[in-house]
């Protein structure tokens, strides 16, 4: 449904996106994901058509958005990082005015209002001037406002900003509704976000591509051994040299004790579950147990993980430009 | 067509939904009013004392051209000066401002359907405020009797004239997110245009010619004597069409492609 190939954008000489390339299919949600500034805003400009590639394309439905950029929006929905109200106007007037310019016919347009205000939950407003609305409701106007002309594509840029808990999980839950029938790409910096409300996920860092696949596909790629957590009483070297026996354990580290009790971390061999031997070696011992759990890691730990190894490649990267620099003026 | 039309709504409704709109019916009323009403009692004045010298070897003095031309030519220093550009500084610096700019961009409309809709919402307004001086001339009519022909010249050239402004005006908002900035840069673009007919007061050379034509005020001067001259009105369409397609650039480097 969207294709993106080798996407690159620049800002005079920086380079806000460089050579980003996936592929979303009909029906599917993708979460965008990255630290701020990693170039998910731009991206999701490019695709909307609110900006042009440096080089690259962008096909959604089939239509490039730079050659036949009015078939290629008639397709889209977008919520934008800031929802795009007129505070001067009434939800409805504001949601009339868009249903008109996104091509919505006449006679249609009321139902699709009613319909839009009540999936986005703003029916209870629809009188109300916008701008004396609270930030929850301006951002589920702008959801409406998306929705509107019906698209089969939706970008929504940090959809879930602002919003009060309840809201966000109402939110969530919209959008989650939303798949099968359309396709969306949700950006956003909120990790559980991710594995809440999307099929696959794109992680994008200072404007590349750094991992891409289905949450739980990540976590296992990433992810070189299992880690379980064990709490215990009892003398912690023992402790830790009992676990250490245990087969299919490959490091016992100490996390942290409060008094007698400790907790250790276990690293294990990876698909190799250990905690019922674990928890054999413990009680036997005559220790007590009172903690053994799985520590996957979390996308959080991936997040970072992706994020700083970039962060540090380049601090690498930066440390051997001086010399480089010094090279180039020895040969002047 | 449609797409244009539901701009035009949305910019018309923008201004009467903000003080703008009201602002600047009354400050036009106001203003056009006392210039009338100096104009008018100058005459009346003059035609007495013409009167009471018997009018020997004078030419007739006509309302036309003792009230009716200086007051378009006045009420162009004031729609020039002040009111066009607080009309045109809001259309795009406001959405730039409030990132509704995205909106527009990102609706299957074309870029110059959202500049047609503005131009053609800030040209209703305009039109709405022109028409208050029509008012003001209606008064001629019932006490007087002046020829109503030259006036049809002069509406025509009134609202190009105002049309030229509002084009210009509206390529100057898409440079700036404040509304200010934009109003401050028209209002000396716009004075500049005004008064660079002044050189051929102090020269005559090739340049002096051409910036004189560029003058908005001398083409004004074929319509304020009642005659639509056929290089006049070339030169106002030429002004908005370069408005609009200085516009349309504009709005096409704001998304990155120049």
């Amino acid at each position: 449904m969207i294709e993106v190939e080798n996407l690159t954008k620049r800002y005079g000489p920086t380079l806000a996106v460089s050579g980003v390339s996936f592929q979303v299919q009909k029906g599917e949600v993708l979460g965008f994901l990255g630290p701020n500034g990693a170039g998910k805003t731009t991206t999701m400009r490019i695709i909307t058509g609110f900006l042009s590639a440096s080089s690259g394309r962008v096909r959604v439905a089939g239509f490039d958005v730079a050659e036949a950029p009015l078939e290629a929006k008639k397709r889209v929905g977008y919520l934008p990082e800031n929802p795009p109200v007129y505070t001067d106007m009434t939800v409805n007037e504001y949601l009339a005015f868009v249903g008109r310019i996104k091509g919505v016919a006449r006679t249609e347009l009321k139902k699709r209002i009613a319909e839009v205000s009540e999936k986005c939950a703003v029916a209870d407003v629809q009188n109300r001037q916008i701008g004396k609305l609270s930030k929850g409701y301006r951002q589920r106007v702008g959801l409406a406002q998306a929705m509107i002309h019906n698209p089969e594509v939706l970008i929504l840029d940090e959809p879930t900003a602002g919003l009060d808990p309840k809201q966000i999980i109402e939110t969530r839950e919209l959008i989650k509704g939303l798949a099968g029938q359309h396709t969306v790409i949700l950006s956003t910096h909120i990790l559980p976000e991710v594995s809440k409300t999307c099929q696959r996920v794109v992680v994008i860092n200072k404007g590349t591509v750094v991992a891409m696949g289905a949450p739980d596909e990540l976590t296992a790629r990433l992810q070189g051994y299992g880690t379980v957590l064990v709490t215990a009483e009892g003398p912690a070297p023992e402790i830790t040299s009992k676990l250490q026996t245990v087969p299919g354990v490959t490091l016992v580290e100490q996390r942290e004790s409060s008094g007698p009790r400790i907790t250790l971390e276990v690293h294990t061999e990876k698909n190799h579950d250990v905690r019922a031997e674990l928890a054999r070696a413990v009680v036997q011992s005559g220790w007590g147990l009172f903690e053994l759990k799985t520590s996957g890691m979390s996308l959080e730990d991936i997040f970072l993980k992706l994020t700083t190894r970039d962060l540090g490649e380049e601090a690498a990267a930066q440390k051997e430009l001086p010399a480089g620099g010094g090279e180039a003026k020895a040969e002047n | 067509m449609r797409n244009i039309l539901a701009v035009a709504g949305k910019e018309l409704r923008s201004y009467f939904h903000s003080p703008i709109a009201y602002l600047v019916m009354a400050v036009y009323s106001v203003l056009c009013g006392f210039f009338f009403y100096s104009f008018t009692a100058t005459y009346v004045v003059q035609t007495f004392r013409m009167q009471a010298m018997g009018g020997m070897g004078m030419p007739s003095m006509t309302i036309n051209d003792y009230v009716i031309r200086p007051l378009f030519e006045g009420v162009l220093a004031i729609v020039l000066l002040l009111l066009i550009p607080l009309i045109t500084m809001r259309l795009y610096a406001e959405e730039k401002r409030s990132g509704t700019i995205e909106l527009l961009l990102t609706s299957p409309i074309t870029d110059l359907q959202i500049i047609l809709g503005k131009f053609l919402g800030a040209l209703l307004l305009y039109g709405t405020m022109i028409v208050i001086t029509f008012g003001y001339l209606g008064v001629l009519f019932i006490y007087g009797n002046p020829f109503a022909k030259p006036l049809i010249a002069q509406a025509v050239g009134l609202f190009l004239f105002g049309g030229a402004l509002l084009a210009l005006g509206m390529w100057i908002s898409t440079f700036t997110k404040n509304q200010i900035i934009a109003a401050v840069v028209s209002f000396a673009v716009f004075l500049l245009f005004y008064v660079l007919n002044w050189v051929t007061a102090y020269s005559s050379g090739a340049v002096s010619r051409v910036l004189a034509y560029l003058s908005l005020t001398t083409h004004f001067d074929a319509f304020s004597k009642g005659v639509v001259d056929l290089k006049d009105l070339v030169y106002y369409l030429s002004v908005i069409v370069l408005g609009i397609f200085l516009t349309a650039r504009s709005v096409e480097a704001l998304k990155g492609r120049v």
